[in-house]
C-alpha cells in the first residue's frame, strides 16, 4: 500500500506523456501534408531570428501593456516549471522537496517562483478583464465566436488555478513548517514571500488537515499541468511551442519578394524557348495556386497551428479596417481547421485522404475575402510569431485565377491589357514614350 | 537605350519609367521630374522607350502567375540583351519586382528606387538641394509599401525631405505601420469590396489630421489614392500632394 501514490504517479506520467507525444506526431503529419519548401538555408541567421523574436519577444513591443503582462506569464510559467522536475522526482520516489538539501539557494528559488507566480496571475486577470470587461477590440470580432473565444479564457483561468494550487500548497507547507510537524523541514519565511501571507486563510485547521490540503494541491498542481500539456495540441496556446520552430524556419527573403512557382515556370519556359526541355510531369501534376490544405506548403501549414489568434494582424489591415469582410486572423484560424479537419479524415480512413467534397477556398474562405487584400504586408508585420498570412491569400487567388479563370471581370480586363499592349491599361505601347516630347 | 547600344556606348544607369509614369496623365509629370534631376546632375541614363512592357506586377498579385513569368522572361530577354546592370525605377512596384522576383527567372540588376538615387546624389554632394518655397513647410510623407514594409526602405525618402528645411511631421500608422493607400495587389485596377469606407479615404483622413501644406509620395498609385483622398475632403487647395522627385525640382527650379 505504500507504494500506490508513487505508481498512480509514475501511471499518470506516462500516460500523460504517451498521450502528449501522439498528438505532436499528429499534427507533424498535418504539417508534412504540405508541399516542400526549403527553409533550411543561412542557419546562423534563423537562430538569430528564432532567439529575437520568439525568445526574446520582439515584435510584441510595438504594444507595451500586452508585452509586459505577457512578458510576466511566459517567464513565469517558464521558469515555474522548474519546479516541476522538483515534483516528478518527489512524485515518483515518495520524497518531499527533494532539493531541499540546496538550503539558502532552495529558498532563493521558491521564493522567486513564488514571485512569478503572482505576477503571472497579475498577466492573466489583466488578460482576463482586457478580454472580457474592457472587450479591446480584437478579441471582439466574429473571427473569435464560439470556441476560440472560450478557449482563450480556459487556458488563463486554468493558469490562475495553477498558481493558486501552488501558492495554497506552499502556504500549508509552511503552516506545517511552523507546527514542526512530522517530515516539514522548517524553512525561511522569506521563501514564502506570498503563500506565508496566505496561511491565514487556513483557520487553525489541524496538522492533518493541512497534509491533506498540502496534498491535493500537489496534485491538482501536476495533474493540471499534464492535462494541460494535452490540451495544447487543440488550442491556440500551442504557440508557446510551436513560435519557436516557426520563427526558426520564418521567410528570410525581402517582404514584398513573392514565390515564382516551378511548375509555371516550366510552361512558360517551354512557351518561350524552343530549346528547352521540360523535365518529365510528376506524376500527380500539381495544381497552380492552392484550393485545400495540401496545396499549401508545409510552412504555412505550420503558420496555421502557431496562429496565437492575437489578432494584430488584423487589426493594422487596411481592407479590414474599412469593414471589408478579409480579415487575415480568420485566414490562419480556417486553415487551421480545415487541416485539423482534413488529419481528422486520414485518421478515420486508415491513413488516407478521402474527398468529403470540402475545401479551404469555398467552404471556408471565400473569393470576396481574397480579392479584398492589397497585399500591403502590415499583417506579415504585425505578427509576433512571423505568420505570413498574405502568401496563403496570394496562393488561394492563383487558384482562382489559373485553375478556375474566376478573377473579377475588371482584372480580366487589365491582363488582356497587359497582354496586348504590354500596360494595365488600354494605351498602346507605341505612345510609351510620348512623355519626353511634352513641354 | 537603342540609340546608346547604336552608338555602342553604355549609359550609367537605366531609367525604368513604368506603365504609371509613362501613361498616366499625372504620373508622367513625376517622370519628367526625375528626369530633370538626372539632366542636371548630368548622368548619363537611357530609357527602353516602346521596347519597355509592364514589369507583370498587377498580373503577380492578382494570381495571374503565367502572364506574369511571361512579361517577366520578355522584359529579362530586353534588358540581357543591351547588357544592362543597373536600374532606377519610379515607382516602387516595378523597383520591387525587377529586384526581388526577376533574379529567380534569369535577370539580375543592381535595382534602386529614384527616392534612394536622389538621396546618394545628394549624399555625393553632386546635387544641391534648397528649400524653396517648402521651406519651413509642413510635409507628412506616406511610405510606399512595396518601398517600406516589403523591401525596409524607410529613411530615404526622409532624409532628401529633411535637405528641404521643411518640418517633416509623422502621421500616426508611419514607417513599419504604415498604412496602405489602397492601390496594392492589383486593387488599382477593380472596384472595392464592400465595406463602410475607401481605403484611401482612410489613409487621406490620416494625413489631413496633420494640417500639412504637402502630403509626400513616392509611387504613382499613392499619387492616384491620396489626391483623390484629398479631393474627397476638398482639401485640395490647402494640402498638396507631391511626389519627393517633385518637391526636389519644384524647390530648386531643375
Ligand atoms: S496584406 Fe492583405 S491581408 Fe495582409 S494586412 Fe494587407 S490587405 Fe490585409
Ligand atoms: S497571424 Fe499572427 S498576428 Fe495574426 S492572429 Fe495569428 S498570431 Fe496574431
Amino acid at each position: 500500500m505504500a507504494y500506490i501514490d508513487n505508481i498512480l504517479f509514475a501511471l499518470l506520467l506516462v500516460a500523460g506523456t504517451v498521450l502528449f507525444v501522439r498528438n505532436v506526431r499528429k499534427v507533424r503529419r498535418n504539417i508534412l501534408l504540405g508541399r516542400e519548401v526549403n527553409r533550411s538555408d543561412n542557419k546562423p541567421e534563423r537562430w538569430r531570428t528564432m532567439i529575437r523574436v520568439a525568445l526574446g519577444q520582439s515584435k510584441m513591443t510595438t504594444r507595451p501593456v500586452a508585452a509586459i503582462m505577457h512578458l510576466f506569464v511566459y517567464v513565469g510559467f517558464v521558469i515555474i516549471n522548474i519546479e516541476v522536475v522538483e515534483i516528478i522526482i518527489d512524485g515518483l520516489f515518495g520524497t518531499h522537496r527533494i532539493l531541499g538539501f540546496l538550503g539558502p539557494l532552495y529558498s532563493f528559488l521558491i521564493a522567486s517562483f513564488e514571485i512569478l507566480a503572482f505576477l503571472v496571475v497579475l498577466g492573466c486577470v489583466v488578460f482576463l478583464i482586457r478580454r472580457n470587461v474592457l472587450k479591446l477590440k480584437r478579441f471582439m470580432s466574429n473571427d473569435l465566436n464560439g470556441w476560440p473565444r472560450s478557449d482563450a479564457n480556459y487556458i488563463l483561468i486554468v493558469e490562475i488555478l495553477l498558481m493558486s494550487a501552488f501558492f495554497m500548497m506552499n502556504a500549508a507547507d509552511y503552516r506545517l513548517q511552523q507546527l514542526s510537524f512530522d517530515h516539514y523541514t522548517v524553512m525561511p519565511e522569506s521563501a514564502f514571500p506570498i503563500s506565508s501571507l496566505l496561511a491565514g486563510l487556513y483557520g487553525n485547521a489541524s496538522p492533518d488537515a493541512l497534509v491533506m490540503a498540502e496534498r491535493f494541491c500537489w496534485w491538482f498542481h501536476i495533474i493540471g499541468i499534464l492535462a494541460f500539456l494535452n490540451y495544447l495540441p487543440y488550442s491556440k496556446h500551442f504557440h508557446i511551442l510551436l513560435a519557436f520552430p516557426n520563427t526558426f524556419f520564418s521567410n528570410l527573403r525581402a517582404k514584398g519578394a513573392f514565390t515564382n512557382p516551378e511548375n509555371v515556370m516550366v510552361e512558360v519556359k517551354a512557351i518561350l524557348d524552343p530549346s528547352f526541355t521540360p523535365p518529365p510531369p510528376p506524376e500527380t501534376p500539381m495544381r497552380f495556386g492552392a484550393k485545400d490544405v495540401q496545396d499549401l506548403n508545409w510552412k504555412q501549414l505550420l503558420d496555421a497551428y502557431t496562429c496565437t489568434e492575437c489578432g494584430r494582424c488584423t487589426s493594422a489591415c487596411p481592407a479590414n479596417n474599412t469593414g471589408k469582410l478579409l480579415s487575415p486572423r480568420k485566414i490562419m484560424m480556417d486553415t487551421r481547421d480545415r487541416l485539423t479537419e482534413v488529419g481528422e479524415n486520414i485518421d478515420k480512413n486508415k491513413g488516407v485522404f478521402t474527398d468529403d467534397g470540402k475545401s479551404l477556398l469555398g467552404d471556408y474562405i471565400t473569393a470576396e475575402e481574397l480579392w479584398a487584400c492589397t497585399s500591403c504586408n502590415a499583417c506579415v508585420q504585425e505578427c509576433p510569431v512571423n505568420i505570413d498570412p498574405l502568401s496563403i491569400i496570394i496562393d488561394l487567388r492563383r487558384y482562382l485565377v489559373m485553375e478556375q479563370s474566376a478573377a473579377p471581370n475588371e482584372l480580366n480586363m487589365m491582363f488582356t491589357n497587359i497582354e496586348n499592349n504590354g500596360a494595365p491599361w488600354q494605351f498602346s505601347p507605341a505612345d510609351r514614350l510620348n512623355w519626353a516630347t511634352e513641354a | 537605350m537603342a540609340d546608346f547600344a547604336a552608338r555602342g556606348e553604355t549609359p550609367e544607369i537605366l531609367f525604368w519609367v513604368g506603365c504609371a509614369g509613362s501613361f498616366d496623365d499625372r504620373a508622367r509629370k513625376i517622370t519628367k521630374a526625375i528626369v530633370r534631376i538626372l539632366n542636371h546632375v548630368g548622368m548619363k541614363f537611357a530609357v527602353l522607350g516602346t521596347e519597355e512592357s509592364c514589369t507583370g506586377d498587377p498580373a503577380k498579385r492578382a494570381g495571374n502567375e503565367f502572364l506574369f513569368q511571361m512579361q517577366a522572361m520578355n522584359n529579362i530577354t530586353v534588358l540581357n540583351g543591351y547588357g544592362v546592370t543597373k536600374i532606377v525605377t519610379g515607382c516602387p512596384h516595378c523597383f520591387n519586382t525587377i529586384k526581388n522576383e526577376y533574379p529567380e527567372l534569369g535577370g539580375s540588376y543592381e535595382v534602386i528606387h529614384h527616392t534612394q538615387l536622389v538621396q546618394q546624389l545628394i549624399d555625393s554632394g553632386k546635387l544641391k538641394v534648397e528649400g524653396g518655397e517648402f521651406k519651413g513647410k509642413k510635409i507628412t510623407f506616406h511610405d510606399p509599401c512595396y518601398l517600406g514594409r516589403a523591401n525596409g526602405e524607410y529613411e530615404a525618402p526622409r532624409r532628401v525631405i529633411e535637405k528641404l528645411d521643411a518640418a517633416l511631421s509623422e502621421m500616426k500608422r508611419s514607417r513599419a505601420n504604415g498604412f496602405c493607400c489602397g492601390a496594392g495587389g492589383a486593387q488599382m485596377f477593380k472596384e472595392a469590396e464592400k465595406g463602410n469606407k475607401e481605403v484611401n479615404v482612410e489613409r487621406s483622413e490620416e494625413a489631413l489630421e496633420l494640417q500639412p501644406d504637402v502630403i509626400a509620395v513616392g509611387c504613382p498609385f499613392c499619387m492616384t489614392m491620396m489626391t483623390d483622398g484629398v479631393k474627397h475632403f476638398n482639401k485640395e487647395d490647402n494640402t498638396k500632394v507631391l511626389d519627393v522627385a517633385e518637391l526636389i525640382v519644384q524647390a530648386n527650379d531643375l
